[in-house]
């Protein structure tokens, strides 16, 4: 997944034949990569036309984005203080709804890939109920839970004092709300072709469940539980539609970046902009920093 | 090591229900045989504690490990119980060495040790020079060895062997298999071997199982079962060629009234279950009827040429018009001799045997 920077269009080809020919005419396979001498019989040329309107779809919008920014008040733009505190809260709340669906969400993947019981069959279409689900309609179903007349707001009112709609905390839940399924489903994939060949040998080797799952389970599926967490941090990252029905946007509580490039798209069409490319360079940094790694635990 | 393993096993799967009983003494090795779907694997799991049976009782060295009766089920972990598989199942993210000594960490021996002992056992299996080494960078062979020093390095009460060789190339196979014959039997490892290869059975087991369908068909001693069969599968992983029929005077009497001719291994009722065995090489092959002595003769349609070593053998199909126990039975010729026949599929061929060939034994049920 190391794709060569773009080169100049015609230069790149036979520059890199040369290059090739210098090294002298290796037939080891390339280490990393798709094996260039691999026929691909199984792609009809047409096939590239529809790929890459998919292609033009998501990348135009990008570079439009980045066409209609002004430049020059980007700096400014996005060191306002309601920018900057968005920020913050956006990469705090999702980094701590990561965490919750590490701690919640790793546990239940491994109860769905291994568990032989049968109510466990009915547990996985709720689990991925908010894949399908509009985010909105997420929220304000945790809004009418957790909220003042939810039955779990008011134990919660009660016994604890404690009010979660229109908090910091709402932003964190409903973040994990939306993205946990996303962790669950990458890491399940990854318990389930993983398999428990492993897992059998390790316990005849005297392992007991606890010492097989730290020592041989979470090692196998690792790069899965990697792409899930990228996953889910992303999706917490973008999150508008719970977080807005369940915690409101107030400025340094609430409002994270998505909610704040909405809140001014309106009467500052500059600075929502500029919002949006910082939402854009997070993202890539994401993709970045966690693909590779990402894509060998999806294979 | 005074007890042994008893096992009595009752298990339903989708394709049969198992329902056998083995048992093998300390030290020694037993080869459980059968074809795909008969159950062997689902017996390795059940003494292993991976599957739960449904009747039944393992019992190891005097302890009891599983008994439906009692609802006892010792975990997988504390059974004691190698195991090691076709595949070699090294686990990818340890070296060759770490692999060896998971087995003493998880006894709660301490690092250093846990490593010295892993090497022992990796030179122990002549694979010293790969301990550092990851699963990634070992062939099949090498990888299997690893493998059998995990295996070995637990100390395990009972080893379980699940077919150790079929995924090995020709080269590699016959030095595991002397490895095994080295560390295992030599060393008087009580163990259990499944395998659908005579020569693993041959040279590795002290007793042999037949399973067929989930039942025990026949067992004993490796040499008998295999030198006197009594079922088709066993003649067949033995290369040999076997008629059933009943015991009759002078031989075996088949279904449709022939008299294959032969010589009883032991005294037969008349009438009585038996079996006529004699191996492809004894078996001469002529173009039309022959004349002269050979006591059993009978038309075949020829089925298939498969080349084995130095000879061809032939399989044959009943004709038409002939009974069905000549289906499937084999002739060992030379190149040459199939020259001469011009025989191709489908040729109409006479096979003969001659009786002092043919030994009769009592039948299975």
């Amino acid at each position: 997944m190391t794709a060569p920077p773009p080169a100049p269009p015609g230069a790149g080809r036979p520059a890199r034949r040369a290059a090739a020919r210098r090294r002298g005419r290796s037939l080891a396979p390339p280490r990393r990569g798709p094996d260039r001498h691999v026929v691909a019989v199984g792609l009809p040329p047409w096939l590239w036309l529809p790929a890459g309107a998919g292609f033009a779809l998501i990348a135009l919008p990008v570079l439009g984005l980045v066409a209609r920014a002004d430049l020059a008040r980007l700096p400014e733009l996005v060191t306002s203080d309601a920018a900057l505190a968005a920020l913050g809260l956006s990469l705090r709340t999702a980094a701590v709804s990561t965490l919750l669906c590490l701690l919640l969400g790793g546990p239940l993947a491994a109860v769905l890939a291994r568990s032989t019981s049968p109510a466990v069959r009915l547990v996985r279409p709720v689990v991925l109920l908010p894949l399908v689900l509009p985010p909105v309609v997420g929220g304000l179903a945790l809004l009418y839970t957790l909220g003042r007349t939810g039955f779990g707001g008011r134990v919660l009112e009660l016994w604890f004092g404690v009010t979660v709609p229109f908090t910091t905390a709402a932003v964190v839940l409903a973040q994990t709300f939306v993205a946990m399924p996303f962790l669950v489903v990458a890491l399940e994939g990854a318990l389930r072709t993983a398999g428990q060949r492993y897992e059998a040998v390790a316990a005849t080797l005297g392992a007991s469940p606890g010492t097989v799952f730290r020592r041989v389970t979470l090692p196998l599926v690792l790069p899965g539980l990697g792409s899930g967490l990228v996953l889910a941090f992303a999706r917490a990252l973008g999150e508008f539609g719970a977080t807005i029905a369940f915690a409101g946007s107030l400025q340094g509580t609430t409002r994270t970046l998505p909610l704040l490039v909405y809140q001014v798209r309106e009467v500052d069409v500059d600075g929502a902009v500029a919002l949006s490319l910082v939402l854009v360079v997070v993202a890539v940094v994401v993709i970045a920093v966690a693909r590779p790694r990402a894509a060998e635990g999806l294979r | 090591m005074t007890a042994g393993l008893s096992a009595s096993i009752v298990l339903r799967r989708p394709s049969f229900v198992l329902d056998a009983a083995l048992a093998v003494e300390a030290g020694q090795v037993l080869a459980i045989l059968g074809p795909n779907g008969a159950g062997k694997s689902t017996v390795l799991g059940v003494l292993a504690g991976l599957l739960r049976p449904e009747r039944g009782r393992v019992e190891l060295g005097g302890r009891v490990l599983t008994d439906t009766a009692t609802g006892t089920e010792v975990p997988t972990h504390r059974r004691r119980v190698g195991l090691l598989a076709q595949q070699p199942l090294l686990f990818p993210h340890l070296t060759a060495a770490a692999n060896v000594a998971f087995g003493p960490r998880c006894a709660g021996v301490d690092r250093r040790t846990a490593d010295r002992t892993a090497r022992r056992w990796l030179a122990e299996v002549d694979a010293g020079e790969l301990a550092d080494r990851r699963p990634a960078q070992l062939s099949g062979g090498q990888a299997q060895r690893v493998a059998l020093a995990r295996a070995l390095a637990g100390e395990p009460e009972l080893l379980l062997l699940d077919e150790p060789l079929a995924a090995l190339d020709v080269d590699s196979a016959p030095a595991m298999r002397a490895l095994l014959r080295r560390v295992v039997r030599d060393a008087g490892r009580t163990t259990v071997l499944v395998t659908h290869h005579v020569l693993d059975a041959l040279v590795l087991a002290d007793h042999v199982l037949v399973l067929t369908g989930g039942a025990a068909v026949e067992q004993g001693p490796a040499r008998d079962v295999l030198a006197r069969p009594r079922s088709g599968f066993a003649a067949r992983v033995a290369g040999l060629n076997l008629v059933r029929g009943t015991a009759a005077a002078g031989g075996l009497r088949t279904a449709d009234g022939t008299l294959v001719a032969g010589l009883c291994s032991e005294p037969l009722v008349e009438g009585a279950a038996a079996v006529a065995v004699f191996p492809p090489s004894a078996v001469a092959v002529f173009p039309a009827r022959p004349g002269g002595s050979p006591r059993n003769v009978a038309e075949v349609r020829l089925a298939a040429l498969e080349p084995r070593g130095d000879v061809v053998r032939l399989r044959a199909a009943a004709p038409s018009h002939a009974p069905g126990w000549v289906d499937g039975l084999a002739a060992d010729v030379t190149p040459a001799a199939v020259a001469d026949l011009g025989a191709d599929v489908g040729a109409r061929l006479w096979f003969a045997v001659k009786a002092t060939e043919v030994s009769v034994h009592p039948g299975a049920r």
